[in-house]
């Protein structure tokens, strides 16, 4: 039994990997057809970065995710903060709306902002897309942030409280201390899902701002090109930076 | 309430803030496509008086019906086969020693920081007709042409099925963690067998994990477009295509606001049935 669950659990470890190893060893492949190995090159990571728009585009993405992450771990916190903290009117709604935004399909909430947009006459660009992307990262920053509170001795605000410090001031230096660990996870997050999105981003993008996933979403629609496995390897070694990264940030911070 | 807004100003621009944010951009624009759905289609301003259902109606009309239907049969399919997959897995996995179970667990979460358009592409290399698998299957001389894996309603739910598998075993993982085994043992020891407990203890017990794992892969089959654009060519489609052809090329706005309506009802019938499965469970416990 131990050994049949065993090799099961590495079977289906090597069917999720293998394609991701295909992409990174031919993004090394010196062969213009791509499916026959032809010696180890760097061309294409070469004919990446002297593609002009390409690089632009990298700069859009990563400007993007920067700000992006930024304004929704500010307001993420802010929310989970007010959840954790605040009895108001309407918290179940607002638990509910935040819920809605996660579990809905990435399409649903894409249409509804671009008709949202297109009403009011914004120009789709990075205004647009800064305001889609921190929609949809801003539940994550919430539950995270929520986590990190959820374990957290009450009466310590209580006390700060006491000894007269403003709501602020105690939201300052006893809070934020101790979600400063979850703020930095949701932070990487949220940069990492902005990097990638395809789905919310066709819908809210125009041609003033060109980003990342787009401009291969465009390159892969049509046959195989050499340019993107060099790409795409670059990307995953990036978003696994990202996630050890937090992964530390997490256990370092519970220990 | 002018009160507690003098004596709290940072609480009142917290809620005001977060307030502001989800009203205007979950709530309001949500409003705005249920409105929509119900108006008439307009070249220039998109929507436009008067109400009807024609929309509604049109997703009956039998060329969409087919790809509706053709879309939810193929998330069907990718969801079973996810099921089928995870459930062993999440069960084998919860069974690993703890300190390796974190590594693996990493591994399951890696494909969710990563590149899907990326990794779609990369399932490409692999099924295309020159082509590593029908590379290998020829050098091993199963098959002497190659075959047409590429552009087919196969390679779109192996996509599917590739890119959302971790969604299906992350929540069956967590439910199979919170199954004790001294009540498999009790099971046993009141006489049932082993296919006996598996279906009166284990299924029951595990079931609101099957549910968020249903969830969290049929609504994403439906609607992640660029699957079948790279995989599948132009007869695979799934309602996330036709969602994004009427909405930026079309430019019919009710029809493409009434089939995401149906996905979202889709939603709320899943999470509705994932309430009550733990609601049951709970009451039960208790």
């Amino acid at each position: 039994m131990r050994w049949l669950s065993r090799s099961y659990l590495t079977l289906v470890y090597l069917l999720l990997y293998v394609p991701i190893v295909v992409l990174v060893v031919f993004s090394f492949n010196d062969s213009r057809t791509g499916y026959n190995w032809g010696g180890l090159s760097l061309r294409w990571y070469d004919s990446l970065f002297n593609n002009h728009a390409m690089v632009q585009a990298m700069w859009n993405s990563l400007w993007l995710a920067l700000t992006a992450a930024t304004v929704s771990t500010i307001i993420g916190a802010l929310t989970a903060l007010a959840l954790h903290r605040y009895r108001f009117r309407g918290k179940r709604v607002l638990n509910g709306m935040l819920f809605v935004v996660m579990m809905s399909p990435e399409i649903v909430l894409a249409i509804s902002l671009l008709g949202l947009f297109l009403l009011l006459g914004l120009k789709l660009g990075y205004v647009s897309l800064l305001l889609a992307h921190v929609t949809f990262c801003l539940p994550f920053v919430v539950i995270t942030v929520m986590a990190r509170l959820s374990g957290f001795d009450e009466r310590l605000p209580e006390a700060a409280r006491d000894l007269g410090a403003s709501d602020f001031t105690m939201t300052r230096t006893v809070l934020l201390p101790v979600i400063m660990p979850a703020l930095m996870a949701g932070w990487l997050l949220g940069f990492t899902l902005s990097m990638d999105d395809v789905v919310v981003s066709t819908f809210v993008s125009g041609p003033s701002y060109e980003i990342l996933p787009l401009r291969i979403y465009s390159m892969v629609r049509v046959g195989l090109k050499p340019e993107v496995n060099a790409l795409g390897t670059l990307l995953l070694v990036f978003s696994l930076v990202m996630l050890m990264l937090s992964q530390r940030i997490l256990s370092r911070s519970k220990q | 309430m002018m009160r507690s807004i003098k004596q709290q100003p940072f609480r009142a621009a917290v809620l005001v803030l977060v307030w502001g944010w989800l009203l205007f951009l979950v709530l309001a624009p949500n409003i705005l496509v249920v409105g929509a759905s119900v108006m008439t289609r307009n070249p220039s301003t998109f929507i436009s008086l008067p109400l009807n259902l024609d929309a509604y109606r049109q997703l009956f009309n039998p060329l969409y019906l087919d790809v509706f239907l053709h879309s939810l049969y193929m998330a069907a399919l990718t969801t079973l086969i996810c099921l089928l997959i995870g459930y062993p897995f999440a069960w084998a996995l919860s069974r690993v020693e703890k300190r390796r179970q974190m590594l693996l667990i990493f591994l399951l979460i890696v494909p969710f920081w990563t590149n899907s358009l990326v990794r779609t592409y990369a399932l490409k290399l692999i099924l295309a007709t020159n082509g590593l698998l029908n590379s290998a299957l020829m050098s091993l001389g199963v098959i002497d042409e190659p075959a047409q894996l590429l552009y087919t309603e196969g390679a779109v739910i192996v996509g599917l099925v590739y890119l959302l598998l971790p969604f299906m075993i992350l929540p069956l993982y967590s439910v199979f963690e919170d199954l004790r085994q001294d009540v498999l043992l009790a099971s046993h020891d009141l006489g049932a067998g082993r296919f006996a407990t598996f279906k009166n203890v284990v299924v029951p017990l595990t079931l609101p994990g099957v549910l968020a794992g249903v969830m969290l892969v049929l609504l994403p089959a439906m609607g992640l477009f660029f699957v079948p654009d790279i995989l599948g060519g132009s007869r695979n489609l799934l309602v996330g295509n036709v969602i994004k052809n009427q909405f930026l090329d079309a430019r019919n706005w009710p029809f493409g606001a009434a089939a995401s309506i149906v996905l979202t009802l889709t939603m709320a019938l899943l999470m509705f049935a994932h309430r009550l499965s733990k609601r049951r469970l709970g009451e039960e416990g208790a």
